[in-house]
């Protein structure tokens, strides 16, 4: 069945995309592989669950609300497909997978792709044992299940996630064991002018954040550098270097750990879609206009999948690409809510820029960690498996990159297709080739784009 | 505690209590706990690594990292962050 628009993920930006096509009479067909409309960031815990919004979001909650709020008026006027994933998409086809096992086909004629992201993570020595998760991992077991990932949790990283969690995880009476931000603190008092200017209520949580932490007496260290996660069966201490280069040891449970997200784009490949590498946020990221529209035909992107700028720009990037598709279609277009909404994304774009060269990802400490540790958490292959393999294969790898060691390694073909290990691979890899991440290559994408069982299908299910 | 992921509830403990199958044995769970949660509680572990035999109890928690893969009778692998417990659902681990 054709589906006029179809839209992928039902987070902030899919939620107001949503909204303004229904407003302007399309019905809309949003796929979101979440249980209910809010994404990660807005998830909501199951049903049995009684929680407040306050509890769940904390300083978001009104924002929260506000999106479940708006979906909740729209559902009926749209055709929602909760617990679906998309799982390829070919021409105006899309192939998906229900509740892990009723698969589909749709078609529609104008797409807006917005999946999110995911944390951006750095392996360590031990962070393949049990207790270590996602800064984005923690969280959502905190937000949505109720449960703490340790009694003595260490929080890893940099970057706005960090800070928020150990905010959140401190409310929810969670023992942490210390905060270790690979950013230190003068870089962010040198930019706290700027972030002020780009957005001072946002900006003013941060700083709410880490003034009840430093309170509450919870070991803050900033600048350091992660050493490894010892223990056997789940993390016992973790091992930094502080911002003044001493050995400390933090006795923990449990560690979570991220440096900012990387954009979920492999839909908006396989649809054909051109990337770049965006220098300021390490990622590579799908080329698109402000309004969400990219060079293929129908095909939009909006929200954290496109380049990542956080709940508030997704809102906006949401109703903005949902305005291209109406002038794409012919139907009217509101020109001056247009202009506000362009408006707002520039001043959010400003404020993300201060952000990201605030929280870079940690190249230098990735280039220093020991050869032995494991790069592929899917399938266990060494920093020195991919630094080995390419320097044995060279010459029969030319041109040596990411796709070519993808290949002969394995480091990124493993069940999370690279989702985990695929940006550090590429910067190992540069690193080995003395060249620039960009020369070093981007990781393609191919369906599925997560993996669905093999069943027989027979061809009339297909077509 | 269990050896492994020493994973705690902290809060919305007061919820109906379900009965699954977990290799077999009897597990017990909250309604609207994911199979990853109530693996995890009892045991610390939701799945054996193939490779190096360490434990793995999930990674990303959002079904993106594929790390807690169990199979669900009657639905085949399932990624257990992603599936809600229900009352005598039978799960197997790697």
């Amino acid at each position: 069945m054709t589906a006029a628009v179809a839209i992928i993920g039902a987070g902030p930006a899919g939620v107001r995309a949503a909204e303004v096509l229904v407003r302007a009479g399309v019905r809309p067909r949003v796929f979101d592989e979440g249980l209910a409309a809010g994404g990660r960031i807005y998830q909501r815990p199951p049903g049995a669950f009684k929680r407040s919004a306050k509890e769940l979001y904390g300083l978001e909650a009104a924002k929260a609300e506000r999106v479940h709020n708006i979906f909740a008026k729209l559902e009926k006027y749209l055709d929602y497909r909760p617990q679906t994933l998309v799982w390829d998409i070919a021409g105006k086809t899309l192939f998906t997978l229900t509740g892990g096992t009723a698969y589909g086909t749709e078609t529609f004629e104008q797409i807006i792709i917005a999946p999110g992201a995911v944390d951006r993570v750095m392996p360590l020595p031990g962070w393949t044992l049990p207790g270590v998760t996602t800064l984005g991992g923690a969280q959502i077991a905190l937000k949505t299940q109720g449960v703490a990932i340790g009694e003595k949790v260490a929080l890893v990283g940099s970057g706005p996630l960090l800070w928020l969690l150990a905010h959140q995880y401190v409310q929810a009476g969670a023992p942490l064991a210390a905060l270790v931000d690979t950013t230190s603190f003068a870089a962010k008092a040198r930019a706290s002018a700027a972030m002020m200017a780009g957005d001072a209520a946002t900006t003013l949580k941060g700083v709410y954040y880490t003034a009840t932490l430093r309170l509450k007496r919870i070991p803050i260290h900033e600048g350091a550098v992660p050493v490894a996660i010892r223990g056997e069966e789940r993390p016992r201490e973790l091992l930094i270097k502080d911002g003044k280069g001493r050995d400390v040891t933090i006795a923990c449970d449990a560690v979570a750990l991220g440096w900012g997200l990387k954009p979920e784009t492999r839909l908006a490949d396989i649809a054909g879609v051109p990337f770049d590498y965006d220098e300021v946020q390490q990622n590579w990221i799908p080329v698109r206009e402000m309004s969400g529209k990219t060079a293929v035909q129908g095909v939009y992107l909006a929200g954290d999948g496109a380049r990542i700028g956080g709940a508030d720009m997704a809102e906006l990037a949401g109703a903005r690409a949902a305005w291209a598709v109406l002038g794409e279609r012919g139907a009217f277009v509101d020109e001056d809510e247009v202009n506000r909404l362009e408006r707002a994304l520039k001043k959010e774009a400003a404020y993300r820029d201060v952000l990201d060269k605030l929280f870079p990802f940690p190249s230098e400490i990735l280039a220093g960690l020991p050869e032995e540790t494991v790069l592929c958490r899917c399938e266990g292959v060494s920093i020195a498996g991919l630094k080995r393999t390419c320097a044995a294969d060279a010459v029969a790898m030319t041109p040596l990159e990411v796709n070519r060691a993808k290949a002969f390694t394995r480091v990124g073909m493993g069940r999370c297709q690279g989702r985990m290990c695929g940006h550090t691979a590429s910067e190992i890899l540069a690193r080995e080739l003395k060249c620039g991440v960009r020369e070093a290559g981007r990781l393609r994408a191919q369906p599925p784009v997560k993996p669905v069982p093999l069943v027989p299908v027979t061809t009339e299910a297909l077509t | 505690m269990p050896k492994y992921m020493n994973l705690t509830r902290v809060s919305g403990s007061q919820r109906p209590r379900l009965d699954f199958e977990l290799d077999g044995a009897r597990c017990g769970a909250l309604e609207g706990d994911t199979v990853l949660t109530a693996a995890v509680m009892r045991d610390g572990y939701v799945r054996r690594s193939e490779f190096d035999q360490g434990m793995r109890a999930g990674f990303c928690w959002m079904g993106a990292c594929q790390d807690c893969w169990v199979t669900i009778e009657g639905r085949g692998r399932q990624r257990a962050c992603a599936t809600v417990v229900e009352q005598g659902m039978r799960v197997k681990r790697s």
